[in-house]
């Protein structure tokens, strides 16, 4: 006798079924997840062209189930400035983290927002530098000890964590660039809602879109998943506001 | 076929559109403003897509990212931006990206000067960046050449799908001079690795991370494989009266062109004298050195705008069977047919005239 089955939760398509490199308690897992269900439900997936970064997710093309490139550290918006521009019926997103885009790729990710590149780009803020062991990020936050910053980042010495959505809407050309956070459910949602205009407007050939996501770092930080997502929710979102700071006027909530 | 006179670097750009490119990444530097200039001009006329970018490390990605997507893509730029651009040409070269880049050497080390050199062999040749890779370097001695180059680096790109490098300088750039299009089809290949989107098929990823030391190692042989299989392969060189030479000259680019007048010169003087000019740089025509006969050669004499770099691979090549001298006057300054033949005299202890 069978019996009947309902599913209610299976893996996107867009993500390939193969365990991750990342730490117990990282948020790269569910960010990879939302950038993937926007793809399925626009009907992206076998447009999509992901460019990786050099960080913790370096790897992501081996996560992502559609095409991808790997960049050089903070390239990855002229990566995907060339592809845009060489075949522009592909989807193209970069998916960097603070060091990438912030630091090293500063200019890159500037002027592919000045340029209006039609592509999205999903940045993942969790004011570490991960992958190479925990230092100080553009975006540490003041006081935030790291390794590279062991009594806690100084204004003074080294200035203040820089907030790139912010900055990327006092230009011109790009439609969307707002800010989520990854600490609850509840905010979760709003970021894969997020994430599915911004590939929604991609598909729409609006213009450059950028979707900064506040992360953790369990094992940088020096926390539990729990603590960090706390610590996230408490110190991250405090400096760093949520919001859309740019939208399109016919969207809602767009600003005239 | 008509002839039209035309400055090197225009040149340039229209040959690499009847290559069928139509895709150009470039950050402006003198001496070679009017390629992206010529660009920019006709790209969009012929459909296709002239960005400028940021600076010239995020050009050569966009390069990266252009070819990765399976579409022919150029740059060009003078010796700093191409130092810039070595990060991203080592990357590519580890992605095995077929892409042209058009380097007008100027003077060096640093900011330099903006005339005309040869100082960037070393760099040319010897991959550049980071890596154990080679970049197959060509090298015009005249507006007409530059075009066939040009259009050559695009199908050697795709055949050996590794970066191209055309080497001219400020004279090549902004001379005029005659050229001919060559009335060919570009040869277009299929690029089923290039991430297009992944429709009926499984994923195409593009990238030069191999994490596993060995398997990074079987990539490194594969590189070499094709770096030799140049080596059989597209190798090309000029010779210029070697039969019964008892004096060799070896200069490519602008200097073979010094070099050709003072052969003229050493004639007239009784010298037997001839010519090697490497077209390619790497692969280099290391047989054509190897095969001058130590007998008859008294000497080879290498002239470069340089303080001696090509000198290295001639000395190389010539295993010690043959003398290799050198001449080169270098930081923008051209050596004259006066200064070759007075160091060719000089060297056969013959009298030289004041």
């Amino acid at each position: 006798m069978s019996v009947p089955v309902e599913v209610i939760f299976k893996r996107p398509e867009a993500l390939r079924d193969r365990p991750t490199h990342y730490c117990p308690g990282c948020p790269h897992g569910i960010a990879h997840r939302l950038v993937a269900e926007a793809l399925d439900d626009l009907g992206l997936r076998e447009r999509a062209v992901g460019v990786a970064p050099v960080g913790c997710s370096v790897l992501a093309y081996n996560y992502f189930n559609c095409d991808f490139q790997e960049a050089a550290h903070g390239r990855a918006p002229a990566l995907a400035t060339g592809i845009k521009r060489g075949r522009p019926d592909t989807i193209v997103f970069t998916y960097q983290g603070d060091g990438d885009l912030a630091s090293i790729g500063m200019a890159e990710i500037i002027h592919a927002a000045n340029r209006g590149e039609k592509i999205t780009v999903v940045f993942i803020n969790n004011a570490i530098y991960g992958m190479t062991g925990g230092q100080m990020a553009p975006t540490t936050l003041v006081g935030q000890k790291t390794t590279t910053s062991p009594y806690g980042r100084d204004p003074e010495q080294i200035g203040w964590p820089i907030r790139m959505a912010e900055l990327l809407s006092t230009l011109v050309a790009p439609v969307y660039v707002t800010r989520q956070a990854l600490y609850t459910p509840q905010l979760v949602r709003k970021a894969r809602k997020a994430l599915h205009t911004a590939f929604r407007l991609q598909a729409e050939g609006k213009g450059f879109t950028f979707v900064e996501l506040l992360s953790s770092c369990p094992t940088g930080w020096g926390m539990t998943p729990v603590e960090a997502l706390e610590w996230g929710k408490e110190k991250m979102m405090a400096y760093f506001p949520l919001g859309e700071f740019k939208k399109p006027e016919a969207e809602e909530g767009g600003k005239k | 076929m008509t002839r039209v006179l035309m400055k090197g670097a225009e040149a340039v750009g229209e040959a690499a559109i009847k290559a069928g490119c139509r895709h150009f990444f470039g950050y402006p530097i003198t001496p070679q403003n009017e390629i992206p200039e010529y660009m920019s001009r006709r790209l969009p006329q012929v459909g296709g897509t002239y960005v400028q970018g940021e600076s010239e490390v995020a050009s050569i990605n966009m390069l990266f990212g252009c070819a990765g997507a399976g579409v022919r893509v150029m740059t060009s730029s003078s010796s700093p931006g191409i130092s810039l651009m070595q990060e991203g040409i080592s990357y590519i070269a580890g992605a095995e990206l077929p892409v042209v880049v058009i380097n007008m050497v100027r003077g060096g080390p640093g900011l330099g000067g903006i005339q005309p050199a040869q100082s960037d062999y070393f760099q040319a040749t010897r991959g550049g960046g980071h890596g154990d890779y080679y970049t197959m370097v060509l090298a015009p001695s005249t507006v007409q050449e530059a075009v066939e180059l040009v259009m050559d680096a695009f199908d050697l790109a795709d055949k050996y799908r590794n970066p191209v490098l055309v080497l001219g300088d400020g004279i090549i750039g902004q001379m005029m001079e005659p050229v001919e299009f060559p009335e060919r089809e570009p040869a277009l290949v299929d690029k089923p690795w290039a991430t297009t989107g992944c429709k009926g098929r499984e994923p195409n990823i593009v990238k030069s991370l191999l994490l596993d030391p060995y398997e990074l190692e079987e990539h490194n042989r594969k590189l070499q494989q094709k770096y030799e299989r140049m080596k059989r392969e597209d190798v090309r060189v000029e010779t210029v009266d070697l039969d019964g030479a008892e004096v060799v000259l070896c200069a490519y680019g602008t200097t073979s062109r010094v070099c050709r007048t003072a052969m003229e010169r050493l004639r007239e003087k009784g010298v037997k004298v001839g010519l090697v000019r490497p077209i390619t740089l790497f692969p280099f025509p290391e047989k054509t050195i190897q095969s001058l006969d130590p007998k008859k050669v008294k000497f080879i004499l290498t002239v470069e705008m340089s303080l001696g770099q090509m000198v290295q691979d001639v000395k190389l090549y010539t295993e010690g069977r043959i003398p290799v001298h050198f001449f080169g006057r270098t930081g923008g300054v051209v050596p004259t047919p006066q200064e070759v033949v007075r160091e060719v005299l000089k060297r056969l202890g013959k009298e030289v005239e004041k």
